[in-house]
C-alpha cells in the first residue's frame, strides 16, 4: 500500500451534506465496494477519481438508490439515509446524472424535465405552455439554449446531460452527482458544463464529480477523493495534491503474482493499421503487430480501444485509414474479409458477443469454422463433435458435456470456448478484448499462458486490457489511447503503471499526426 | 454563445437538409391531418366514380361501420403506447356481445344502462386478467393476450354452443342504438366520436396518462423516474378490456344477432387501424384520434372498393399494403428526422 495522506475524509470546513461511511457492496463473488467513504460539504465541487473498477460507479449507484449497500451507510444532513429506490433518493434531494442519461426519446424536452410533476391548471389538466416556459427559464438560468418543445430523440449527449441538470434543478436537488459527464463531450461542451456547474454551486448545490481527466480536478474542483480496488484511499484539497501523488494513490496496489509472457523474437509485421479514424470515436490511430508479439492497447474505459478493434475487424466502418494483414489491404466494414485474411476477434462481452449462449459448446466452438465440419452445406454432427473435442481438450475447457449449452459454463470456461472458436481458424492475428475480465485467478493465469504460447507459435496478438498488471506482464509493447487518440507508446522496458496512467489520463499529451 | 444565430448559420450550411427535417417533423406531428387528407382523397375519388358514395346514407354507413373498430382502438392505442399489445380485444368483444344478447333473450325488459354496465364489467374483468398476468407474472403481453384471445373465445364457444341470439330477441330501443341518428349522424358514430375525443384529450392533458408515453418511450428511464410502471401498464389493460366490453354491446346493437364467433379477427383489424393511424408499434407515441381516423380510413377503403366494383377480395390485400406502407413511411420519416436533428446540434456544437 502507498501512503495515506489522511486516515479519514478531511473536511474542508463546510457543513457536511452527504457522508458515506464504510460502504460495502458485492455482486456475487465480485466485491465492488469494500470500504466506500466519502464526505461532501455544502457548496463544494468534489472530484471522485480512481482506475476502472475502483468502485466509483458502485458508490454512485448506492447514493442514487439503484443499489442497496451490504454494509455501512449514508448520512444525509447527519441522518442515516437508506434508499430503497432511485425515486427515494431523488425525493431526498439527490440527483444523479449518468454519463449517458436515460431520457424519454419520444417526449419533448420540457416533459422529460417535468414528467410526473407537470404543472397543471384547474381540473388537473397539464399546462403545456407553462411547462415549456418553465423549461425555457431553467435553460436560461443555466445559460444554454435548448428548445423545450423538441423531442429528446436526437439530442447530443451534452444536451441530454443539460436536460438532466435542468431536471435536477427543477427538483431543487441539493446534491448533484455526475458520473463521468465529460467523457463524451467536446472541449467547448466541457467548458459549458463547467459554467453550469459553477452556477449550481453558487446557488448552494453540492456536486460530486467523477472524472478520469485529472486536469479537470485541478481546474474545477475544490477537493478530490481517490478510490482504489473498492476502497477509499484519500481525500485532499485539490490545490494541495500533486498529479503524481494522485496517480500513485490511484494505481498503487499490492503486486499480484501474474504470469508473464515469455520473450519471443518478433518476426515480420503481420497487422498494420495506419491512420485509422472513425469520426467522433477515434482519430488517427496507427499501430502494427509483428509475428510473435503481444501488443497491448491500454487506456481507460471509453478511450476508444474496443472501437478500434471493431473497426480493424470490420464490424464498424472506418472513415479513414487502412488495415493491412501481411501486406494485403482489408476492405472497410467487412468482418468476412477480416476473417479470410486471418484476423480473429475475441470480444469484450463474451456473453452477448462472443457466444451463442443457448447453443451447445460444440456448436459454439465450430461456429466460426463451419466449412470444416460441413458436407454439402449440412453440418455433420460427428465431425462437429470431433472438431470441438480436439479444441476444448487443447484449451482444457471444463465442461460436463460438449452438448450442454454454453450458458452452463463458468466465466473462465466460456472465455476458453470463445478462444477455441477463433483459434480453430488458425488466425494470423488474434485480437482479444479484455481477455480475463470477470474470470477467476486460476483460469486467468491459464489464459495468459495460452496467449503467451500463441505468440510464441507466431501469432500476432493485439490485447485490449484495462488491468495494468496484465498489460505490463503480457505486452511486448503498449499503446495507450486517450479519448480516441494515441497518447503514448511504450516498450516493455519503459512500461510501468505510472507512465501508462499518465498517458491514459491525458497528462502526457497526444500524438500529433 | 448565441444559438439562434448559430442555427441561422447552420441553415446556410445545409438548408435543404434542415427543410427536409422540418417537413418530416411536421408530418410526424400532423399525422392525423395526413390521414384525414388520405380519407378525403379516397372519398373524393370514389365519389367521382359513383356520386352515391357521398349520399347521407352511405356516409352514415361508413361512420357506423368504423365506429366499433374505432372504439376498440381507444384501448388498443393506450396499450400499444406503453409498448405492449392486447390481442384479446376481439374475443372480449365477442364474450360481451354474447352476454348482452343472452341477457335480453331471457329478460327482454332488462334496463338499458345496466346492460351497458354489464358489458363494461365483463370487459373490465378480462382486462384485469390480462393486466395481472402481464404485470405480476411479467409474461410478455403478446403471449398473454394471444393466450387469452383463445381462452375468452373458448369460454364464449362453450357457453354459447351453437346458439344464436337473433334480432327478434333484442328490444327495439337497443337496436335503435345501432341504427338511430341525431341530425343525420348515427348514434354509433356519436358514441365513438365522444369516446375518441375524451380519450384523446385525457392522453394529452392528464398526468398519469403521460406516464403511458414515458413507459413506452423508455421503460428503464420510467422506472428511474419513479413512475409506477406496473400499475400504469395494468391500468392500460383494464381500460382496453373495459372499452372492448362496451364495444361488444355496441357491436350487437349494430349487427343485431350474435353467436360465439362475434368479433373474430377484430384484434388484427384494430392493430392495423392503430398503426395506420400513426401509433408507434413499439410504444411511446401516437394518439387515439389518429388511430380512430386509421379505422375510418381502412373501413372507407373497404367500402370504396365495393362501390368502384373492384372485387372485395382485394380489400385484405390493399389493407395489408396500406399497413406496410404506413410503417415504411414512419421508418423513412424518422430516419430522416433523427439524423437531421443530430446535424442541427452538431453544427451548433461546432460553432459554440
Amino acid at each position: 500500500m502507498t501512503e495515506r495522506l489522511s486516515a479519514s475524509p478531511e473536511s474542508a470546513g463546510g457543513t457536511p451534506v452527504l457522508v458515506a461511511e464504510h460502504l460495502v457492496k458485492s455482486f456475487g463473488a465480485v466485491r465492488a465496494l469494500i470500504d466506500g467513504q466519502f464526505e461532501l460539504t455544502q457548496g463544494e465541487i468534489h472530484a471522485l477519481v480512481g482506475e476502472n473498477g475502483a468502485g466509483k460507479s458502485t458508490l454512485v449507484k448506492v447514493i442514487a438508490g439503484v443499489h442497496r449497500p451490504d454494509g455501512g451507510h449514508l448520512l444525509l444532513d447527519g441522518e442515516i439515509a437508506d434508499f430503497a429506490s432511485a425515486a427515494e433518493s431523488q425525493r431526498a434531494g439527490i440527483a444523479v446524472i449518468f454519463q449517458e442519461p436515460l431520457l424519454f426519446p419520444d417526449l419533448s424536452v420540457a416533459e422529460n424535465i417535468f414528467i410526473e410533476r407537470q404543472p397543471v391548471l384547474r381540473g388537473r389538466r397539464i399546462d403545456w405552455r407553462r411547462m415549456q416556459s418553465q423549461a425555457a427559464a431553467l435553460f436560461e438560468r443555466l445559460g444554454v439554449r435548448i428548445d423545450p418543445r423538441r423531442p429528446a430523440r436526437g439530442l447530443s449527449i451534452a444536451d441530454q446531460q443539460l436536460v438532466e441538470i435542468a431536471k435536477a434543478i427543477s427538483r431543487q436537488a441539493r446534491v448533484i452527482v455526475m458520473d463521468e459527464p465529460t467523457a463524451a463531450l467536446t472541449p467547448s461542451e466541457v467548458e459549458r458544463l463547467f459554467r453550469v456547474i459553477d452556477t449550481l454551486r453558487l446557488e448552494g448545490a453540492s456536486v460530486i464529480f467523477i472524472t478520469h481527466r485529472l486536469d479537470e480536478v485541478f481546474a474545477f474542483c475544490d477537493r478530490v477523493t481517490v478510490m482504489r480496488d473498492g476502497r477509499y484511499v484519500l481525500t485532499s484539497v485539490a490545490a494541495e495534491i500533486t498529479t503524481e501523488a494522485m496517480i500513485r494513490a490511484m494505481v498503487g496496489r499490492d503486486t499480484e503474482a501474474l504470469f508473464a509472457k515469455t520473450a519471443t523474437a518478433a518476426g515480420e509485421v503481420v497487422l498494420e493499421v495506419e491512420h485509422l479514424t472513425r469520426e467522433g470515436v477515434f482519430t488517427d490511430v496507427s499501430l502494427s503487430v509483428r509475428r510473435g508479439e503481444i501488443v497491448a492497447l491500454a487506456g481507460l474505459v471509453g478511450a476508444g480501444r474496443s472501437e478500434v478493434a471493431r473497426a480493424i475487424f470490420g464490424i464498424d466502418r472506418r472513415d479513414a485509414g487502412s488495415v493491412r494483414v501481411n501486406g494485403k489491404a482489408l476492405r472497410s466494414g467487412s468482418p468476412a474479409a477480416a476473417m479470410d485474411a486471418g484476423i480473429a476477434l475475441v470480444p469484450e462481452d463474451r456473453r452477448q458477443q462472443g457466444l451463442v449462449l443457448d447453443l451447445s459448446i460444440e456448436r459454439n466452438v465450430a461456429l466460426a469454422s463451419l466449412k470444416r465440419v460441413t458436407h454439402l452445406q449440412l453440418i455433420l454432427p460427428g465431425n462437429e463433435r470431433r472438431f470441438a473435442r480436439a479444441w476444448t481438450t487443447r484449451l482444457q475447457v471444463k465442461a460436463q458435456s460438449l452438448s450442454s449449452a454454453a450458458s452452463t459454463l463458468s466465466g473462465g470456461n466460456q472465455q476458453k470456448v470463445v478462444l477455441a472458436k477463433w483459434l480453430a481458424r488458425s488466425p494470423a492475428v488474434l485480437i482479444v478484448d479484455e481477455p480475463t475480465r470477470g474470470i477467476d485467478v486460476g483460469t486467468k493465469a491459464e489464459v495468459h499462458r495460452l496467449l503467451s504460447d500463441l505468440a510464441a507459435s507466431g501469432v500476432a496478438v493485439l490485447m485490449i486490457s484495462s488491468e495494468l498488471p496484465e498489460v505490463i506482464g503480457m505486452a511486448d509493447r503498449v499503446i495507450v489511447l486517450f479519448e480516441g487518440r494515441v497518447a503514448g507508446r511504450f516498450d516493455r522496458a519503459e512500461a510501468d503503471e505510472d507512465a501508462i496512467m499518465h498517458a491514459a489520463t491525458g497528462l502526457a499529451g497526444l500524438e500529433v499526426a | 454563445m448565441s444559438t439562434a444565430a448559430d442555427l441561422g448559420r447552420a441553415e446556410d450550411a445545409g438548408p435543404s437538409r434542415l427543410r427536409t427535417a422540418h417537413i418530416a417533423e411536421s408530418l410526424l406531428r400532423w399525422r392525423e391531418l395526413a390521414i384525414a387528407l388520405a380519407l378525403l382523397l379516397v372519398v373524393g375519388l370514389t365519389a367521382a366514380d359513383n356520386s352515391d358514395f357521398v349520399s347521407v346514407t352511405s356516409l352514415q354507413q361508413l361512420l357506423s361501420g368504423a365506429a366499433v373498430i374505432a372504439f376498440l382502438a381507444i384501448g388498443e392505442t393506450i396499450v400499444i403506447i406503453t409498448r405492449n399489445v392486447d390481442l384479446s380485444v376481439g374475443s372480449v368483444l365477442g364474450l360481451s356481445a354474447y352476454l348482452v344478447g343472452t341477457v335480453f333473450q331471457h329478460h327482454p325488459h332488462f334496463p338499458m344502462p345496466l346492460v351497458f354496465l354489464l358489458a363494461l364489467g365483463v370487459g373490465l374483468g378480462c382486462g384485469v386478467v390480462n393486466g395481472a398476468l402481464v404485470t405480476l407474472l411479467r409474461v410478455p403481453s403478446l403471449v398473454v393476450t394471444l393466450g387469452t384471445l383463445y381462452v375468452f373465445r373458448g369460454l364464449d364457444a362453450v357457453w354459447a354452443g351453437g346458439n344464436q341470439v337473433g334480432a327478434y330477441s333484442l328490444p327495439t330501443s337497443f337496436n335503435d342504438i345501432g341504427y338511430g341518428t341525431v341530425a343525420d349522424v348515427p348514434y354509433l358514430g356519436i358514441i365513438a366520436i365522444v369516446g375518441v375525443g375524451v380519450a384523446t384529450y385525457l392522453l394529452h392533458a392528464a398526468r398519469p396518462a403521460r406516464d403511458f408515453y414515458a413507459i413506452g418511450s423508455s421503460p428503464e428511464a420510467a422506472r428511474l423516474a419513479g413512475i409506477p410502471v406496473a400499475r400504469r401498464v395494468f391500468t392500460a389493460f383494464v381500460i382496453s378490456g373495459a372499452v372492448s366490453g362496451l364495444a361488444g354491446a355496441l357491436w350487437l346493437s349494430f349487427y343485431g344477432s350474435v353467436d360465439s364467433t362475434a368479433g373474430t379477427g377484430y384484434e388484427l383489424e384494430v392493430i392495423a387501424a392503430v398503426v395506420v393511424g400513426g401509433v408507434a408499434i413499439f410504444g411511446g407515441s401516437g394518439t387515439v384520434l389518429g388511430a380512430a381516423l386509421g379505422a375510418l380510413l381502412l373501413n372507407t377503403i373497404g367500402s370504396a372498393l365495393v362501390v368502384v366494383r373492384i372485387s372485395s377480395s382485394w380489400e385484405m390485400a390493399l389493407q395489408g399494403a396500406l399497413l406496410v406502407g404506413a410503417i415504411t413511411f414512419d421508418r423513412i420519416i424518422s430516419r430522416s428526422v433523427v439524423p437531421a436533428l443530430q446535424t442541427r446540434r452538431s453544427t451548433r456544437a461546432a460553432r459554440v
